[in-house]
């Protein structure tokens, strides 16, 4: 098991490597760290002073070295538009991004899991047809519009028709500006109508998968014994049938993780969430070069984390991968 | 289809067997998917009305009308005006060129690119595969989303950027299926046969294995249609693909944004739906055909 780890998390690393490198000479050859200060009176000045801390004269190779080597010592740089330090910045940015994911992994699955076994087991049901056709729909909604829906007839429409002082879902931020924490029912009124947004592709993509996976399973040779030997009905879905197929979603949901990263962007600037994709959206507006760096960097590490959490996770729970 | 074959004389008595084609017989199981059929012909007339706003658009594409303003949907403007009193039915045809011509393109340039990369990767093998496929590999951990906008920053935001930049992004998936297709397919008898009878690595590829596999890509292209239209949305929602005067859908929908829960909410309906109605028809046409290529796929 140790060797079957370890050897992927080898493979891991070249991949990182050159994933990061490459997103890095995309900032670098698409942004000017010199273009606010050029301007300015002194600009020819302040723009060398920016070349020679950046490594800007020497070749992209030494560039990526010489910021590689400043953040694995926790150096990211500071922000031209805030001023701040990126790692602050990416800190209290990531922080909201992953409770918006932690939530809407955790919902999505559940959700997922009861319609794809639900489908699986009554197929052909009216019930079937119905998840199968919704999860079509889910599947061709564009998540941003999704979401201005939502924020029109969840938030905006019960408060104007019931004259409500607030509404009962909030569109905006987290939490109200008093209010601060996790458990408690402002946090939930503001999070519901982000993570439904987040959530209607992963839904429908994992409830369709599912099902198929269910079906596959169900109709496996083990499951006719089981229920030859009469193992209540139940228990054959539960504990021969569902704790199979749930092994090929386990890696379809951690290579998705990586993909609301993606939807996290488009959900934070609806709901204008102070997460990773307002951070990037803002700074790829402003050409903010030492956050987008820092960001696409950071992204591709989380993306590649968990890629091999999803391959370590299949090595467990299913051996015949690993001693393949 | 063996069993077709074996049936068909005992069940039309005395008669001939009839011997189909496989163009006849994949028409023939396509035709039965009633969903897939009715989404062509939504698609195909969509895609005309589109094209053809010119001569049938209500308005002219540069109308605007800053007295009237916004007003709802009406017998005159269908899906009502914007507040410089732009036709929305006017602006969503011409929207719908700009929208489909990405999904379309993008779907092609990725195809074609994508099943040459799978096809040398599957056929040749060994150093050749490691090199493509661990160059896909890097394609599939960058963050695509964020990457895609920086490179629409570098390039400039046209259509043809939007095209070539998102076919970038896509092939990869078109490569993957094709390469182990590839595999599976290049030990057969037929293949083997094609090499000791001196056809070269070209026509081998070209002739013998790509007819073989024009099922799954065909399949894959149809989703690459569908992601490319709502990535380029998503982009030019967020102001990072199509800028204006040109608009997509997804511009349409970013200026709607602004009306969320105002009196103009109307205008965020036409967009999203457009958007919605030929994904849904682009993914039903890829089940059709899914049917219809692998007619054991229909037991799910």
């Amino acid at each position: 098991m140790l060797t079957y780890i370890s050897r992927r998390a080898l493979y891991s690393i070249p991949v990182i490597l050159i994933a990061t490198f490459l997103s890095f000479w995309a900032v670098r050859s698409t942004f000017d760290p010199t273009a606010k200060v050029r301007v300015s009176r002194t600009g020819a000045r302040a723009a060398e002073q920016i070349r020679v801390r950046l490594h800007l004269h020497d070749s992209i190779f030494e560039q990526y070295g010489y910021w590689l080597g400043d953040a694995v010592q926790g150096d990211l740089g500071d922000s031209e538009r805030t001023h701040e330090a990126v790692g602050t910045m990416m800190t209290r940015a990531f922080g909201n991004t992953l409770q918006l994911i932690g939530w809407g992994v955790l919902i999505s699955a559940l959700i997922a899991v009861a319609l794809g076994v639900y489908s699986a087991t009554h197929q052909y049901s009216k019930l079937d047809y119905t998840f199968t056709g919704l999860s079509f729909v889910g599947l061709a909604m564009p998540a941003f519009w999704f979401g201005l829906i939502a924020i029109q007839w969840l938030a905006v429409w019960p408060k104007e028709t019931f004259n409500l002082n607030d509404p009962i879902f909030y569109s905006v931020g987290l939490h109200s500006g008093d209010q601060s924490g996790m458990f408690n029912l402002d946090y939930v009124r503001h999070l519901v109508l982000p993570v439904l947004t987040l959530t209607v592709l992963t839904i429908a993509e994992w409830s369709r998968f599912q099902r198929a996976s269910m079906l596959d399973v169900m109709s496996a040779d083990y499951i006719r014994t089981a229920r030859a030997k009469g193992v209540p009905r139940r228990s054959v879905v539960i504990r021969h049938g569902l704790r199979n197929a749930l092994i090929p979603l386990v890696t379809v949901v951690a290579l998705d993780v990586g993909a609301l990263f993606g939807g996290a962007i488009i959900t934070e600037s609806i709901f204008s969430i102070d997460g990773m994709g307002r951070l990037f959206i803002d700074s790829i507006n402003a050409g903010d070069v030492q956050v987008l760096t820092a960001w696409v960097v950071v992204t591709a590490v989380f993306i590649v984390a968990f890629n091999l959490l999803a391959d370590v996770l299949y090595g467990v729970l299913d051996p015949r991968i690993r001693l393949s | 289809m063996t069993a077709t074959a074996i049936e068909e004389p005992t069940l039309a008595g005395n008669a001939e067997p009839v011997a189909l084609t496989q163009w006849q017989l994949f028409r023939r199981r396509f035709f039965k998917h009633k969903v897939a059929v009715v989404s062509v012909v939504i698609l195909i007339l969509f895609t005309i009305a589109c094209f053809a706003a010119p001569l049938i658009a209500p308005f002219s594409n540069t109308d605007q009308d800053l007295l009237l303003g916004a007003v709802k949907p009406n017998a005159t403007h269908w899906f009502g005006t914007d507040t410089l009193g732009r036709d929305q039915l006017t602006r969503l045809l011409y929207a719908g060129q700009i929208s489909l011509k990405i999904g379309f393109a993008v779907a092609l340039i990725a195809t074609v690119f994508g099943t040459a990369v799978g096809a040398i990767a599957g056929y040749f093998g060994r150093s050749v595969e490691q090199a493509l496929m661990r160059f896909t590999d890097l394609f599939l951990v960058v963050p695509a989303l964020a990457i895609l906008a920086i490179a629409l920053k570098h390039f400039g935001r046209t259509d043809t950027v939007v095209i070539l930049v998102l076919a970038t992004l896509f092939w990869m998936y078109v490569a993957r299926v094709v390469r182990g297709q590839v595999l599976s397919l290049k030990e057969k008898e037929f293949i083997e046969a094609a090499r000791a009878s001196g056809a070269s690595r070209t026509r081998i590829i070209v002739r013998h294995v790509i007819p073989n596999i024009i099922g799954p890509i065909m399949v894959n292209a149809t989703l690459a249609v569908a992601a490319a239209i709502i990535t380029e949305s998503t982009l030019s929602f967020l102001g990072l693909g199509i800028q204006p005067p040109d608009t997509s859908w997804g511009n349409m929908l970013s200026d709607a944004e602004g009306f969320t829960g105002t009196g103009q909410s109307y205008l965020l309906y036409a967009p999203g739906l457009a958007i919605l109605l030929t994904v849904l028809c682009v993914n039903f046409i890829g089940d059709g055909l899914r049917d219809a290529f692998d007619p054991q796929s229909e037991k799910h």
